[in-house]
């Protein structure tokens, strides 16, 4: 299978199953159109009209070079690594709710603004402890393990998070265990004191900011409605120069109401962060700012301005990143993992202050996925091995999907928002995932030729 | 060749040889906590 497509003037081939993506000129990229249907007599008159027939000529012999090097039109052979449902699941990385409860109440918040649809409640540290436990016994051989502090707001429950910690620092060379640590935060309570432990522990942070001041605050605002901009932009700069501009994103959404989301991308460019993230909204169906289908034409403008932006920028030296942009295309992740998706629900687990297990943070307070509770022994097998058993081999709409082995089936949680079913994708989560994809392609071609 | 610039070949059957021992990082821990992509996540086992 082969995905072409024209992005700014750039032809671009992609070869699905090998990986390999080219840049074609128009006589060779037209040529495609009628390669695997027709003979090479039949396609030089088809296109005689067009093209000189030696240039054809040319042309065709290089793709017929690509196609015997396997670097176009090549098989699938993965379906039989497919991860096995029998086999022993691993966990290698824990979302730890340490706070259900937020000082902002954000507009789009899936989390219902910090409590997720139950009590406000802060996590113990006993049951930090325990979820640690539960991690390093459920881990299996797998040495590096990831524990993402997260809410509602964690810092309202910091010494918790200190308490976690130390203890998994305690744990780990007894047990051959790398833990690594991040913290998602909205900035609110970021002090010199708190930054500084955050730069000594946290391998990753993620600072939630959305942008411009008026969108940001518009959607991300405190109990008494005022916006948070003015505060947290100055202590987000601190932790950002701190970290040397690296290991750590400025995260946003963009919902319905700022589909010019590449305005917001490039403010906080402006503003000197260097590593960028800013999403589309996912559990957001019938608040009226989710992205439909008739946003996506604009949507797509928006991706390929700020692909434009970014090459230029990269080239003047005023580089930044952006999350969905970076595709490393020589060292990236093996076809196993791209095979396998997220982790959600096997490898990647949710707990919440009570210690409740569920598949991820975006299922959790949703009874029919709680998975058990990291005081008690075992995992419910059955909703691990449904996880397990999700994957692009399995998603009826993967199947001829160019960009499956990019996004490697989506998100379990947003085709579970829009479909009540894991295995069916939310189609315009796909559509603007396979324009960033495009777009991510495109800018590797022109940094690359 | 005149006609097509190859920009990558490292081919992803080549990664069977080595993959899937699974020390990498989770891809929805790393930024998006609501968007899947794991093409841009890193190997390493490089």
């Amino acid at each position: 299978m082969i995905h072409k497509f024209t992005l700014l003037e750039s032809n671009i081939v992609v070869d699905v199953n090998s990986g390999a993506v080219h840049v074609f000129d128009d006589i060779s990229f037209d040529i495609l159109d009628y390669y695997k249907e027709y003979s090479s007599d039949e396609i030089i008159n088809k296109l005689s009209n067009k093209y000189d027939k030696k240039e054809i000529e040319e042309a065709l012999s290089e793709i017929d070079e690509l196609k015997s090097k396997d670097l176009l039109y090549s098989s699938d052979p993965y379906g039989k690594y497919v991860p096995l449902v029998d086999s022993k699941a691993v966990v290698k990385a824990l979302c730890i709710h340490i706070s259900h409860d937020c000082n902002l109440r954000c507009k789009y918040c899936f989390a219902s603004t910090g409590d997720f649809g139950g009590q406000r409640a802060m996590m113990s540290k006993e049951v930090g402890i325990k979820a640690i436990d539960f991690l390093i016994a459920n881990s299996g051989s797998r040495k590096n393990l990831e524990i993402d502090f997260f809410g509602g707001e964690p810092m309202m429950n910091f010494q918790v998070v200190k308490d976690i910690v130390a203890y998994a620092r305690e744990k780990e060379k007894r047990h051959n265990k790398n833990f690594r640590f991040t913290l998602t935060t909205n900035g609110l309570l970021l002090n010199d004191d708190n930054i500084t432990y955050i730069n000594e522990n946290m391998q990753n942070v993620v600072l939630s900011i959305d942008g411009r001041e008026d969108v940001n605050d518009k959607m991300r605002f405190r109990v008494d409605g005022k916006g948070c901009y003015k505060d947290i932009m100055p202590k987000f700069k601190q932790i950002a120069n701190a970290r040397n501009q690296d290991n750590y994103y400025v995260r946003g959404t963009f919902t319905r109401e700022n589909t010019d989301f590449s305005n917001d991308v490039i403010h906080l460019a402006d503003e000197g962060f260097k590593q960028i993230s800013v999403e589309p909204v996912v559990a957001a169906k019938d608040t009226g700012l989710d992205l439909r289908e008739e946003d996506l034409p604009a949507l797509f403008l928006e991706y390929e301005k700020l692909a434009k932006e970014y090459v230029e920028r990269r080239k003047d030296g005023k580089w930044f990143n952006f999350f969905h942009f970076m595709i490393d295309l020589t060292q990236g992740p093996c076809i196993i993992k791209r095979i396998s998706g997220c982790g959600a629900g096997h490898e990647y687990l949710a707990i919440t202050p009570e210690g409740d297990i569920y598949p991820c943070h975006q299922f959790v307070g949703n009874d029919k996925f709680k998975m058990g509770n990291v005081a008690q022994e075992g995992i419910d097998i059955s909703t691990q091995n449904l996880f397990k058993n999700s994957n692009v081999y399995t998603k009826k709409e993967c199947g001829d999907c160019w960009a499956k082995f990019y996004c490697s089936g989506g998100c379990a949680a947003n085709s579970y928002q829009f479909h009540s079913d894991i295995n069916i994708p939310y189609k315009v989560g796909c559509e603007m995932e396979k324009k960033r994809v495009e777009c991510a392609l495109w800018i590797k071609a022109h940094e690359m030729v | 060749m005149k006609h097509i610039k190859i920009i990558n070949k490292t081919t992803l059957k080549d990664s069977l040889k080595k993959g899937g021992c699974g020390e990498c990082q989770t891809s929805c821990q790393s930024a998006c906590k609501t968007s899947c992509t794991v093409a841009n996540q890193s190997c390493e086992n490089k």
